[in-house]
């Protein structure tokens, strides 16, 4: 039997303003608890809403980085429900009418293919506080800080067919919302969550088969890993002749399993009704321009430009552009010395790979932008070789000082005098006769040896080009 | 002195014949002897009060000439007010100490008032009689067996008893208008958003607006003066500058047209009631004005409408009185569930449950269609006929109330009490500025008669009501209310 898995993706994104969405109270990350929490927040008698605009400008900005309908006239509405963490009973979202209607994202795969993923809808909302059962003894603690958070959902089509095409549409989007900079994307700290949907068919069905929602996934790795096995254990119970319950299930990641959390076909009635405490968003065209003069260079306009300007792979233009961060750092290091092959090379390869070992982010890198590209510089000016370079790398981790004052204290420079290089070669020439008559024998192989004594003679500070003709020269 | 209006005690004030210490105390000596038995004042505030009326004292000798500087008012417990307790006629708010001013409150404040006490009223806006109060029910002061109307009864019942010269009450389907009529005093209530909703406790969010309660047309501009302007925290209130409703009150009703829609004066309209109000129109025909027939076709629905709408947004604006943050909390709940269960069952009284019971029905998944969606259909043909009428007349007049004041608990059918708003309710649908002046009596009652304008017309109908009470003195009918001893 041939099954086909069909998954949607509903994320939640927290919009990084500095305040609520229709409070003005601080959002910022990690105070005591009930500290960022006003009396609109606390949802006191009287209190009203007031929409955070800029919250209106970033969902909006996402609307029109994934070429997105946007909605003119956007309505609020309450959605209700009784929950400690929800001081209101209800909290007010968007049903009918969101900010943003369809669009799509393009996905690249890890063979090169690319395909093109729906997006449903996405709309605003108010994220609820946390609730925290550690540390209170049977009872609950309510912290309401991140009541009131301004949330965008996003919603995906179910156009995804597997876990792996899943992650790499959560990780497009992560890159997405981090170009836009509307949210820090941060999966572990739950600035951006993910609940996947995920249902089986055979293959050649056009209905879709009964979906179960996956919550508490919060990592790009367990999306993968919860997925995969949801696909698993849904397989085993249709091939059984069982059926799917239409569930909430958790997944855990410790056991790698999901777990049923409560029947959706008894899910809550929310009663949705449109807010009367907010007048309907209205935007015109004007707004929505001038919201898109502000977008930057996006993920996929930029690799086009890498691939075009720097002559660069499209493979290495994709890796660059994975993370606002890396393409901005990548371009500094161009701007510098002026070689973006060489520069590729040495952030995607020495620079990540020292980034990733330590699990530093690139604001965090002990070697900042522009001493990498006085190093790059260095060696394309002969200074140093490229070899003697990822000597000078390992050092500037933990020594702060400029390149050319690292290269000197360690005294790696390069050796270019040709004077010294022939004495050296000299050295070489006299201390192994039979190599040398080896190769004026004919065996070319030989040659290679004799540099490499050269070089070690020089501590590997001679310019290996000069050697190579020199010792050429000398051996005629 | 208690028996004077807003404008003549400004001016006694400016003249110096007497001070605002001196009039606080006055107002609070009465309320002292007066109150137990008309019930009419939840808290009192004396010493702020009096903290107060210095400080307005102070200002008036540096002079300042607000209108109601140094004037004691009264505040429906439905405002917030900062340090004092908020009930909204509530056990659920019995215990409930506002962190903050309602922007009613603030501006009164900044305008040199002086608060006297919060006054009752039925619980959280929902009622026609003030019965359902948690702190029992207000008297008439014509008839001390009688209901002064709801929900704004305690402010209708203090101002007819001259224990404070102003009120503010809030009006969501005839709150302020009803009481009013049925006190014998002006109640007005502005088009929606021309009044900030900030720190007003919520009821029916696309419905509820606050207004003056005081003892005439010219009060009533005075306290629209104060009260009425954009506010930035309320997202429905409206950016429109604010007139001087003074300045047209003198205006002539020459040629003013004036609509008598034909479905206000039919079946359940008491006879007294409609010569009452039939004789009021005469007047405005003397003084200058052409009586209109009009319709209004789609009135019968107003009341079915009005009883989806309003308890669906109470259901929800109620949602947050579940004991976790503040108010009333059960005593030693077992687990989450019994805290929500007993806390809103023990602190809620029977017409607000009844309310959410409705409301929350009427939102339900297969049901929301039919009623919910319907209703708010119906609300707009309702503001269609307004606006038809409009086309055709300035102003449209007609009985506030079908009746008089009523026995304390004569209505005893939640439907039947519903009925009560049968006139004054469309205009909240419509969102249309309206109000209820005195016109005459039932039976020794006072009978109200409504007037409502179009939207946002409101120093129009402040220039009607005032014409009228210039024309008669209605108005100026005291109830035959006595205070024992030390008495002013």
């Amino acid at each position: 039997m041939s099954w086909e898995t069909v998954i949607g993706l509903e994320v939640h994104v927290q919009l990084s303003t500095q305040s609520k969405l229709f409070s003005g109270t601080s959002t910022k990350f990690g105070a005591e608890p009930n500290t960022q929490a006003n009396i609109y927040d606390l949802a006191l008698p009287g209190t009203l809403p007031v929409m955070n605009e800029a919250a209106l400008a970033m969902a909006v900005r996402f609307g029109l980085a994934i070429n997105a309908e946007i909605g003119k006239k956007s309505v609020f509405d309450r959605k209700n429900y009784f929950y400690p963490d929800l001081p209101k009973g209800y909290q007010v979202s968007q049903l009918h009418y969101p900010i943003v209607g369809l669009g799509s994202l393009t996905v690249t795969l890890e063979d090169g293919t690319e395909r093109v993923i729906g997006v449903t809808r996405a709309h605003m909302e108010e994220d609820a506080g946390k609730s925290l059962h550690e540390d209170f003894h049977g009872m609950t603690g309510i912290d309401l800080n991140r009541a009131g958070t301004p949330l965008l959902e996003i919603v995906s089509e179910p156009d995804l067919r597997n876990a792996k095409e899943a992650v790499a549409y959560l990780k497009k989007l992560h890159s997405i919302i981090r170009y836009l900079d509307i949210s820090d994307g941060n999966m572990a700290q739950g600035s951006m969550r993910c609940d996947a949907n995920v249902s089986i068919r055979r293959v050649g069905d056009t209905e879709l088969g009964t979906r179960t929602e996956i919550k508490n996934i919060n990592s790009f790795k367990f999306v993968e890993k919860a997925i995969n096995y949801e696909v698993m254990r849904q397989r085993e119970i249709l091939e059984d002749g069982g059926r799917i319950v239409q569930e909430t299930r958790l997944y855990d990641s410790d056991l790698n399993e999901t777990r049923s959390m409560r029947s959706k076909e008894v899910a809550n009635d929310y009663r949705y009704f449109p807010e009367p405490d907010l007048l309907p968003v209205v935007i015109d065209d004007q707004y929505i321009e001038s919201v898109r003069a502000s977008l930057p260079e996006l993920p996929d306009q930029k690799s086009e430009r890498f691939a075009t300007e720097f002559g660069l792979s499209h493979y290495d233009a994709g890796v660059l552009v994975s993370s606002r961060e890396m393409a901005e750092f990548f371009e500094r290091v161009v701007e510098i010395c002026g070689d973006a092959k060489l520069s590729a090379n040495w952030v995607t390869g020495d620079l990540l790979g020292l980034l990733n070992k330590n699990n530093w982010e690139f604001a965090d890198s002990p070697i900042d932008a522009e001493r990498l590209g006085t190093l790059i510089a260095r060696i394309k000016d002969k200074t140093i070789s490229g070899k003697i370079a990822k000597t000078v790398f390992e050092a500037m981790i933990e020594d702060q000082d400029d390149v050319d004052a690292i290269i000197d204290k360690k005294g790696l420079k390069q050796v270019t005098d040709s004077g010294a290089i022939e004495s050296l070669i000299d050295e070489v020439i006299t201390n192994n006769p039979d190599q040398v008559q080896q190769f004026r024998d004919g065996k070319e192989a030989v040659f290679g040896y004799l540099v490499g004594q050269a070089m070690k003679l020089s501590k590997g500070k001679a310019n290996p080009a000069q050697v190579n003709q020199i010792l050429r020269d000398k051996l005629k | 002195m208690a028996a004077r209006t807003i404008a003549e005690l400004a001016l006694a004030l400016r003249d110096g014949e007497t001070s605002s210490v001196e009039l606080t105390q006055h107002y609070l000596n009465r309320i002292n002897q007066a109150n137990t038995g008309l019930n009419a004042y939840i808290t009192v505030c004396e010493e702020q009060a009096l903290t107060q009326a210095k400080l307005a004292d102070q200002r008036l000798a540096d002079g300042d000439s607000s209108p109601v500087c140094g004037i004691p008012l009264a505040h429906k417990d439905i405002f917030c007010t900062q340090g004092i307790t908020t009930t909204c006629g509530s056990r659920m708010l019995a215990n409930f100490v506002a962190p903050y001013n309602a922007t009613v409150v603030e501006k009164f404040n900044a305008a040199g008032a002086v608060t006297l006490g919060k006054t009752n009223m039925d619980e959280f806006a929902m009622g026609s009689s003030n019965e359902t109060s948690f702190f029992g029910p207000v008297k008439n002061p014509w008839d001390m067996e009688r209901v002064p109307g709801g929900s704004s009864g305690g402010s209708a019942a203090a101002v007819a008893a001259d224990l404070c010269v102003m009120a503010t009450g809030t009006d969501t389907g005839g709150s302020i208008r009803q009481p009013a009529a049925f006190c014998g005093i002006t109640g007005f209530k502005p088009s929606y958003g021309r009044i900030s909703r900030w720190g007003m406790i919520a009821f029916a969010s696309s419905l509820d607006q606050a207004g003056p309660i005081c003892k005439s047309a010219e009060d009533a501009a005075i306290m629209m003066n104060v009260m009425a302007g954009l506010d930035r925290k309320d997202s429905t209130s409206v950016d429109l500058a604010v007139p001087d409703y003074t300045a047209d009150l003198e205006k002539s009703l020459d040629g003013l047209r004036i609509g008598v829609p034909r479905q206000h004066f039919a079946e359940g309209l008491n006879a007294e009631v409609e010569t009452a109000v039939r004789e009021g129109l005469k007047e405005f025909e003397k003084l200058g004005a052409t009586l209109v027939d009009i319709d209004l076709p789609n009135n019968h629905l107003s009341v079915s409408a009005y009883y989806v709408v309003a308890p669906a947004e109470a259901s929800a604006n109620l949602s947050r009185y579940d004991g976790v943050r503040y108010g009333y909390r059960c005593d030693n709940p077992v687990d989450l569930e019994d805290m929500y269960k007993r806390t809103r069952s023990e602190g809620f009284g029977d017409e607000v449950k009844r309310r959410i019971l409705v409301g929350t029905y009427a939102l339900s998944a297969g049901f929301y269609d039919a009623y919910y969606r319907k209703a708010q259909q119906i609300r707009r043909l309702i503001k269609q006929d307004f606006l038809d009428a409009f086309d055709q007349v300035d102003v449209i007049v007609g009985p506030t109330s079908p009746h008089a004041a009523f026995a304390l608990g004569a209505k005893s059918d939640p439907v039947a009490m519903y009925l009560e708003d049968i006139y004054t309710i469309a205009v909240n649908l419509a969102g249309l500025p309206g109000v209820s002046i005195p016109a005459g009596f039932s039976n020794g009652l006072p009978v109200g008669m409504h007037l409502v304008a179009g939207d946002f017309d409101e120093a129009r109908l402040l220039n009607v009501a005032h014409q009228f009470q210039r024309a008669t003195d209605w108005h100026l009918q005291r109830p035959d209310f006595k205070i024992e001893e030390g008495s002013a």
